[in-house]
């Protein structure tokens, strides 16, 4: 675990209240499926695993900066501070959603919180990124964007087409490219020229001359120090930075996809179902973010184990008043399936 | 909504004009794309300077994204994708990104962006670089499409489309670029979702757009001294599709040929036949006619060329026809 970086004690346990929030949040939306069948329709993806490079990554930014995830995008409107209560309604269809039940939980947005919008097609919001960063740079006040994807949209060309740009432009953006070694159910070295050379996936950047950092996405304080050195060169108008953050994700992709009728359900991770890797997944388990920086700050003192009980316990209370809230909201109105065609 | 005072500019200078107005009246316009302001001396990057207006690289992908991240970030991109064609590299982007942020979002954020392109370049260009493919933009929710016919209009969608705060696809038609035509020089704003009569007539209803509204009104002329009546509309823009004025012309001809530079399948003319079939059916006295390209590609060679494309000889023989085929009252 890296050290502190002069982060106060109280912000560090701030981060870690946020991961485990974020983790409740899932596992609220994992539960689902059993306790309310029905309820979540379509398709989730959760983040469980990349919570340190979630907080990390987002705690590194400031008021007036902004962020562009992928449909994986329960976790960066918890860490920005949005409502948990108007995500879960938003995931389960209703009025008091945070998007009024438009857009579901691949396309949740809090523009309030600078989170402007979530593409569901892979590596389609890092031009997205990349252009709210041009918006940021023509507005002259220093302002920077974090476009967060997976391993995977990086053989995508609008991730390449995206970067050059950026280089070119010197544009404030990080690029955070969460390396969960899965391309939905593919491995990365089958996929990934780099990968499959035995080499980070941040030398990418070389090809458009610009920083490329590999960092252990499991330690939040690790990803905070990668991405505040690049938000500070992006506020310094020397451009954009490639950060792979290495994170494994503890769920499979997404939940089941199924025919109407058939229930849906979180299937076993793809390094089991697919590869047979057990103990590669037991040794990432094992390795599971939240109770790993936990250690570190009962450890370095700046957590109780008392402290540590009531932060699980409240995000406990906040994400079953957020399923309740969820469950009450009533359903939109049909006819409302024609507003907003057009602004 | 108009300054009255006009005088005569090629179509592409009207277009240039209205966005050269709008960067002047809004900062928040932003104009880029691979052949825009690459030297010093480009008329926009004087006025407006070289962070508003950019050369950007050939990336079909980044350059549309990057307008829908800065629409949502407040900007109001307007991006020259050149051709028509190339907006097919970034479809994604095109058609499934920007133009649904707002719905997605429940209303929480819009995308206000223009791409500008050019079609219909039979000139030669073969293939790959000649399509009027507009039909497969003109169905996607969330996105407005516009097809100027004329240099006034070309100035007034375009202002519009700028002002817009959705999507808009501003379709261009090359063989129209230099073609002059009365413009105003102020602010000129041409209203999305209203067709406009180009001819009133009495005994048919022509419909068409673009480049093909020059070739209906010669159509309509020549039918003229035959002592034929022909009405002929411009719808302007194709999303939204203003079908109102079609079905009132309708209603007074009972009679309609539908003329489009896309193939038959891919047209305004078969949506325009189909709102027509099921809310003017009463009104029809002869099956509606469609003069569209032909199912093919674009051909190199001038003859070839010819044959697949709408004129102003297959037009008059449709208004035959549909004249032919009419029940006498």
């Amino acid at each position: 675990m890296s050290g502190a970086n002069g982060i106060p004690a109280e912000r560090l346990v701030e981060l870690y209240s946020q991961m485990v929030r974020i983790r409740e949040f899932e596992e609220r939306v994992k539960r689902t499926f059993a306790e309310h069948p029905g309820v979540i329709r379509g398709h989730t993806h959760l983040a469980d695993g990349a919570e340190a490079s979630i907080v990390g990554s987002v705690g590194a930014i400031r008021d007036g900066d902004q962020v562009f995830a992928t449909y994986r995008c329960h976790g960066y409107p918890i860490a920005l501070g949005s409502d948990t209560a108007a995500m879960m309604a938003e995931i389960y269809g209703r009025a008091g959603g945070i998007c009024k039940g438009y857009g579901g939980s691949m396309h949740l947005a809090d523009p309030a919180r600078g989170f402007l919008g979530t593409s569901g097609i892979v590596g389609q919001n890092i031009p997205q990124g990349t252009g709210a960063a041009y918006a940021a740079q023509l507005r002259g006040r220093g302002e920077v964007v974090l476009t967060f994807f997976g391993d995977g949209a990086s053989k995508q060309g609008a991730f390449h087409e995206s970067l050059n740009i950026a280089a070119v432009w010197k544009l404030p953006v990080v690029f955070i490219m969460e390396n969960n070694s899965f391309s939905a159910t593919v491995r990365t070295e089958q996929e990934d020229a780099n990968a499959a050379a035995g080499e980070p996936l941040s030398m990418k950047a070389k090809a458009y001359s610009i920083p490329g950092v590999t960092v252990d996405g499991s330690d939040p304080l690790a990803v905070h120090e990668a991405v505040a050195t690049a938000v500070d060169r992006a506020r310094a108008g020397e451009g954009p930075t490639l950060i792979e953050s290495l994170v494994y994700r503890l769920s499979a992709h997404g939940n089941s996809i199924a025919p109407p009728g058939v229930p849906l359900h979180y299937p076993e991770h793809e390094a089991i179902s697919k590869y047979g890797a057990v103990e590669e997944y037991e040794a990432a388990k094992r390795g599971d973010p939240i109770p790993r920086f936990r250690a570190h700050l009962v450890e370095t003192g700046a957590l109780t184990a008392e402290r540590a009980a009531e932060i699980a316990q409240a995000a406990q209370a906040e994400m079953q008043h957020a399923v309740d809230f969820g469950l009450e909201s009533p359903f939109p109105e049909p006819h409302e399936a024609l507003t907003y065609v057009y602004a | 909504m108009t300054n009255e005072t006009t005088r005569e500019i090629p179509y592409i200078a009207a277009i240039n004009e209205a966005i050269h107005q709008e960067m002047a009246r809004d900062e928040d316009v932003v104009f880029f794309g691979q052949s825009v302001g690459n030297n010093p001396e480009d008329p926009f990057v004087k006025a407006f300077g070289d962070g508003r207006v950019r050369v950007t690289p050939i990336s079909e992908t980044a350059e549309i994204g990057m307008a829908a991240g800065a629409a949502l970030a407040g900007k109001r991109p307007v991006v020259d994708c050149t051709m028509a064609e190339f907006l097919l590299v970034a479809m994604d982007q095109v058609v499934n990104e920007a133009n649904r942020f707002h719905y997605m979002s429940g209303g929480q954020v819009k995308a206000p962006l223009v791409l500008k392109a050019g079609y219909g370049f039979t000139a030669g260009w073969a293939g790959q670089h000649t399509g009027s493919i507009y039909g497969m933009f003109m169905g996607i929710p969330g996105l407005k499409v516009a097809l100027p016919s004329t240099p006034a209009d070309a100035k007034g969608l375009m202002a519009t489309a700028i002002r817009d705060d959705n999507p808009v696809l501003f379709l261009h038609h090359y063989l129209l670029t230099l073609e002059k035509g009365p413009v105003p020089e102020g602010e000129h704003l041409v209203p999305f979702g209203q067709a406009v009569v180009r001819r009133e007539g009495a005994d048919v209803t022509l419909v068409a757009t673009g480049w093909t509204v020059g070739h209906a009104l010669g159509a309509a002329e020549q039918l003229a001294a035959e002592g034929v009546s022909a009405e002929v509309i411009d719808p302007r823009t194709i999303a939204p599709l203003d079908t109102a004025t079609v079905l009132t012309s309708v209603a007074k001809t009972g009679r309609l040929v539908l003329v489009d530079q896309a193939t038959r399948h891919s047209s305004v003319s078969a949506v325009i036949a189909a709102e027509v079939a099921e809310h003017g059916f009463s009104s029809l006295r002869a099956p509606i006619v469609q003069v569209t390209a032909l199912d093919a590609s674009i051909p190199y060679s001038k003859p070839m060329e010819d044959f697949i494309l709408p004129d102003t000889g297959k037009i008059v023989a449709a208004v035959r026809q549909v004249l032919g085929a009419g029940v006498v009252a």
